[in-house]
């Protein structure tokens, strides 16, 4: 399937969606200095009417899904069928849940568990980190990468640029993985869904080749077989 | 591997980026936006805008260079400077910077840093130190000593903190990032601080960026592996081409430091 892939610009309608969070700026950058158009938005309309449709995210998961309530977007996002991309925040939102309810270290353990879009069959959970320094942030190596078409031409080995304390553990929808202190999922993806925990926006040469994959991802090459690591 | 940071420095008066040395005589430098650009190709980890007159003079500054900036390059980049509330820090985030660091205003109001890691999350939230070595200080056994107002020498004031003590109280507080800047350091080129990075290093759980005195390649070495910073940030050395950032990566790999390669 992967050679059938053109490199040729689709005129299709790419949309990010305006979660009320903060990098929606860097994105847009990102979508467009490969060349391509895209329109920040929560319409409802033009989010279903989207060939390719990106989640970004940074902040608390549970600032970002009282956004994505309070417009109304649960449940269009969990009925996409094209393909979606979300970008660190974004991806755990694709989770069914995470334990970043209370983030900042003033709040001591009193977690709450915040409830996600559960369009891929995960948790996300504090980063395991042991001896290592949170928040992890900085450019970090992949560990494992799968042939899932979003990571064409990307290499166990590349660097990517990590800002994170909470990730989802390794399971059977990891697509790529990244060691601090422990293993944990730099990508997931379950059929049309695809998250990225490290910034493709902020990633240099490397990040924007993934951008460049998605957007010109043929969506019939996301079947209901997983493309396994 | 998590890689080192290497952090060009970019300190911004009225929209021109310049650099003094310790803190005071300004020079032009150049535009911001090509010099961003420049760094971002020449394998810079990650960029720090430092707008030094904001604030010291309390005046509202155009800060639309975020968003020039952040439409060319495609590396992290943080602000600082003039951010003394959650819409400032808003308004710059939506702009394109991945982080905003907080130095005066957190000092006047150490609360903020909790308010703003609250809302944006604690990885955006970048607090910044101005340190200053007082030899005569603590009866003569000298002592690290917070300042604020930096960018206006007319205005920069000792504060009541000692440096290991503000480090301790800001991540207590939320903050998900140091930057020491050692003030007896900055410019002059003579090396990084060293004993008070370690002390720092010590102090704090969070990721530590050095600033102040880097001149040559063997002070970056230094610095990471004697005080296990997690980056590095520089500004004349890279500004007058002293030091190349490939060169500079090619020669820490060469020491066994982790480094992405350009």
């Amino acid at each position: 399937m992967l050679e059938m892939m053109t490199k040729k610009k689709t005129a299709g309608l790419n949309v990010i969606v305006d979660t009320g969070c903060a990098n929606l700026a860097s994105v847009k950058f990102a979508v467009e200095r490969l060349g391509y158009q895209v329109t920040v938005s929560d319409d409802v309309e033009l989010i279903q009417q989207a060939d390719k449709v990106i989640l970004p995210g940074v902040g608390s998961a549970k600032h970002a899904m009282a956004n994505i309530k309070a417009k109304n977007l649960v449940t269009v996002l969990q009925n996409l069928t094209q393909p979606v991309l979300g970008f660190c925040l974004g991806m755990q939102l694709m989770t069914e849940s995470s334990t970043e309810g209370k983030q900042t270290s003033t709040e001591g353990g009193n977690s709450e568990d915040v409830y996600c879009l559960k369009l891929i069959p995960t948790k996300v959970e504090p980063l395991k980190a042991h001896e290592n320094r949170l928040p992890h942030m900085g450019w970090n190596t992949l560990t494992h990468v799968s042939n899932h078409p979003i990571f064409n031409d990307i290499a166990v080995g590349d660097y990517f640029y990590f800002v994170h304390s909470f990730a989802a553990p390794v399971s059977k929808y990891t697509i790529a993985s990244c060691e601090y202190g422990s293993t944990f999922s730099a990508a997931i993806a379950k059929d049309n869904f695809i998250g990225c925990q490290f910034h493709p926006e902020r990633s240099s040469t490397l990040g924007s080749k993934i951008i460049l994959n998605f957007l010109e991802l043929d969506s019939t090459e996301l079947n209901q077989e997983q493309v396994k690591l | 591997m998590l890689a080192r940071r290497i952090i060009p420095c970019l300190d911004v008066r009225d929209g021109k980026v310049v650099k003094g040395v310790q803190f005071r005589n300004h020079e032009i430098i150049g535009d911001i936006v090509p010099l961003a650009q420049k760094y971002a190709e020449a394998g810079a980890d990650e960029l720090v805008f430092y707008d030094i007159t904001a604030s010291s003079d309390g005046r509202v500054v155009d800060k639309s260079w975020v968003s020039r900036i952040a439409e060319v390059i495609d590396i992290p980049f943080c602000v600082a400077g003039g951010i003394k509330s959650e819409a400032d820090a808003k308004e710059i985030l939506m702009m394109g910077a991945d982080k905003i660091s907080i130095n005066s205003p957190a000092l006047r109001d150490p609360e903020l840093i909790t308010r703003l890691a609250d809302v944006f999350g604690q990885q955006c939230i970048v607090v910044g130190i101005d340190s200053f070595y007082n030899k005569d200080a603590n009866n003569g056994k000298g002592e690290y000593q917070v300042y604020q107002f930096t960018g206006d020498e007319k205005r920069t004031q000792q504060t009541g903190w000692t440096t290991f003590d503000w480090i301790k109280k800001v991540v207590s507080l939320g903050a998900g990032e140091i930057v020491l800047n050692c003030m007896n350091q900055d410019g002059v080129r003579q090396g990084y601080d060293i004993e008070q990075l370690k002390q720092a290093r010590a102090a704090c759980k969070v990721p530590l960026i050095a600033s102040g005195g880097a001149g040559t390649m063997e002070h970056f070495s230094d610095v990471y592996q004697q005080a296990d910073v997690d980056g590095a940030l520089a500004a004349s050395v890279f500004h007058k081409g002293v030091i190349a950032i490939k060169d500079l990566k090619s020669y820490l790999k060469d020491q066994n430091i982790e480094v992405r390669p350009c």
